[in-house]
């Protein structure tokens, strides 16, 4: 009898245990930790936190940077925009990463945070964003298809419903289309890639695509699924499928050729660096050292594609303390090099920044301190 | 045949329980069994304060900035709780009500052949299997179900649709891939199928095998017993049952993330993609990129979830207890 009662009491016991442990599992502290003051050069630890589009390009980042500065542990928590820069406007982290500008009220509260000034976005990757399609006879024989915005525009507002509709087999005379239904796939969890995405519908084809601008997608067309690997699965699941994702998830799937002026682009890193190249920055933005781009969907220039994400990142001008002051500021010289730039594009296929923008941020850069 | 040494214990006979230590050994226990008792309720109350106060922003706090949270969620389709929370709340209980309505019958089917058809051998082999099914976890049914089902049944819905397209249910054209409602039906069915099935199996052994036999001896058919002494006698178990699988459905979040495409409307064309949406699996997709409020807004439909959860195994209770007095 004994050894039954303590059986069942270390089965209490141990039930007892999981249940508190599950009920730590609950607790939503936010990751990342504290940088931590270091008199001597560029050591301690430092964190950041946002966008999970720039996952893969911040790690590779980080392997750079750690390399020369042994010393200093880096760490990123990709949270979400959102969470990066609300984690950020807490002091909790040294820099966030976003898939959108600063807005005005969040400058105004990074005063609290930044030990002077406010804090300033700086762009820091850019990422082509592929309109991706499987069709049988057409993907899979490695052709393009081509299309203007306002075709996209209407495939994607369910208003062209066939492959082989007239507007886009006429801008495809090389390829005899199928008479396959489309179905549309987007994301169907919030996200900078949605949000550029019918940023260009919306500049390039103002009269097909009417939505107001949002990280959900707008309308009930087609299928929804989460994250980029689950476009790129769903689209690959079926026949006659069209979609957005990042050009480096595209793999094996057919990606449509944009028309840009006279001309249908294919998607490449060049491409997009061109059709920054050739956008402008926001010289109306409130506080100081900002570099917002306003990407020019409209672009004309040459071999320009112009569905483009630009991904930022956020630092204030001064800190609290010193080591993160000099830290952010060699990170984002970093990131922004010629060798920061290269090794995200190896690693992401994400498009080098263009000249004219890195003279802009290196401004801001040397602004800080 | 008990001792009666009181003394330091030094023989063999040393390991027999003494009167005095089993009292308090009864003690002890009634207190731990107190404690789990009670802690299962402090738990309960615990998660729906830890709503309620996470939800609080929501509830009381700026209307104008809630709204505008929602309208992100939604991309402007709706911007009040009730608005957001109503197709959700819907799409839930749909879900959860077709797996339920898929899997009851086979449940039962399987859980009496097992008990009076099978023989021996198989039913133990067949109950073994029920029961591993039971352990698989749900990430894995929605793997497949995304992987393997959603590419693979899509002729049958398309052939569903074009056959039975004129009931508004089955209304084509048929989502190609299927990432719709009725998949997701399947995938929760066959999910739910294991513990409605291991329930029932163990009631309908239970039977009063003098019953049955009663039954048999009337002239009953094998058929006409199961109807006559099985059924009835199982009867609140398997309601039971159906209401712990019911609430396994309404709250399946991955296997729902995995294979459905979202909409929120109030929709029952079960073949068509972005129709609906469940709660848990709403949650789960909006979270990662939620900011302070919109968490708070996520919360607040976990506390409906909580309540409608709650109301479905109160009204099951009703319904057994109904049975049960019968």
């Amino acid at each position: 009898m004994n050894k039954h009662v303590i059986v069942r009491t270390a089965a209490a016991a141990s039930a007892i245990a999981l249940l508190t442990s599950l009920a730590a599992c609950g607790d939503n502290i936010p990751a990342g930790t504290a940088a931590t003051a270091n008199a001597d050069g560029l050591s301690g630890n430092f964190a950041g936190a946002g966008a999970s589009s720039q996952q893969s390009a911040t790690e590779a980042w980080i392997a750079g940077f750690t390399a020369s500065n042994t010393k200093a542990k880096i760490s990123y928590n990709p949270s979400g925009s959102g969470a990066g820069v609300t984690t950020f406007l807490t002091g909790a982290t040294a820099w966030a990463a976003s898939d959108k500008a600063l807005s005005d009220s969040e400058v105004e509260q990074s005063k609290d945070v930044c030990a002077s000034g406010t804090a300033f976005d700086v762009p820091v990757y850019i990422a082509p964003i592929a309109v991706v399609f499987n069709l049988n006879g057409v993907s899979d024989a490695g052709k393009h298809v081509n299309m203007d915005a306002a075709t996209i525009a209407k495939i994607f507002d369910g208003k062209i419903t066939k492959w082989n509709d007239p507007s886009i087999q006429e801008q495809n005379p090389d390829i005899t289309l199928p008479d396959t239904a489309i179905t549309v796939v987007h994301r169907s969890d919030k996200s900078g890639t949605t949000q550029n995405f019918v940023e260009y519908l919306k500049a390039a084809a103002p009269d097909d695509w009417t939505y107001d601008l949002s990280e959900n997608w707008p309308n009930e067309v087609g299928q929804g699924a989460k994250g980029t690997s689950g476009v790129i699965s769903t689209i690959s699941q079926a026949d006659g499928t069209i979609g957005y994702a990042d050009f480096s998830q595209v793999g094996e799937l057919g990606t449509v050729s944009v028309k840009v002026g006279d001309e249908y682009v294919d998607i490449s890193t060049q491409a997009a660096s061109n059709a920054i190249a050739d956008s402008t920055i926001d010289e109306n933005v409130t506080g100081d050292n900002r570099v917002v781009v306003d990407v020019n969907h409209t672009t004309t220039a040459d071999n320009a594609y112009p569905i483009v994400m630009v991904s930022y990142d956020i630092v204030c001008p001064v800190y609290q303390d010193s080591a993160t002051t000099e830290f952010a500021r060699d990170w984002l010289t970093y990131v922004v090099s010629t060798a920061g730039q290269s090794v995200a594009s190896s690693a992401t296929g994400s498009a080098p920044l263009p000249n004219n923008i890195v003279d802009r941020i290196n401004e801001s850069i040397a602004a800080m301190g | 045949m008990s001792t009666t040494s009181t003394g330091p214990s030094t023989g063999p006979t040393s390991t027999l329980t003494k009167p005095v230590s089993g009292k308090q050994v009864d003690k002890v226990f009634r207190a731990i069994a107190y404690a789990c008792g009670i802690l299962i309720l402090v738990v309960l109350g615990a998660v729906a304060l830890f709503l309620l106060f996470r939800a609080w922003p929501l509830i009381g706090g700026d209307q104008s900035a809630v709204s505008e949270t929602i309208s992100s969620f939604t991309g402007g389709k709706a911007t009040n709780f009730w608005a957001y929370v109503g197709p959700l709340l819907f799409g839930t209980v749909l879900v959860a009500a077709l797996a339920l309505a898929i899997a009851f019958f086979v449940a039962i089917g399987i859980a009496l052949f097992i008990s009076h058809y099978a023989p021996k051998k198989l039913a133990a082999a067949l109950s073994y299997v029920v029961d591993l099914l039971a352990a698989i976890p749900s990430v894995i049914y929605g793997l497949w179900g995304g992987l393997v089902l959603v590419p693979a049944i899509y002729p049958f819905w398309n052939w569903v649709a074009t056959y039975l397209g004129w009931i508004p249910i089955f209304a084509g054209p048929a989502a190609n891939p299927s990432r719709t409602v009725a998949t997701v039906a399947v995938v929760l069915a066959i999910m739910i199928l294991p513990i409605i099935t291991s329930i029932t199996r163990d009631i309908f052994l239970q039977t009063p095998r003098l019953q049955e036999e009663a039954a048999l001896a009337l002239g009953a058919t094998k058929w006409e017993m199961v109807k006559l002494a099985v059924l009835p006698f199982g009867k609140s178990g398997v309601i039971s049952a159906s209401m712990l699988g019911l609430g396994r459905a309404l709250g399946e979040t991955m296997a729902v993330l995995m294979i459905l495409s979202p909409g929120l409307k109030y929709s029952f064309r079960l073949l068509q993609a972005s129709q609906d949406q469940t709660i848990a699996a709403n949650i789960a997709a909006q979270y990662p990129e939620a900011n302070e409020l919109g968490v708070s807004v996520l919360i607040g439909t976990g506390l409906v979830l909580f309540v409608i959860t709650f109301l479905v195994n109160f009204l099951a209770r009703k319904i057994t207890e109904k049975k049960a007095v019968k």
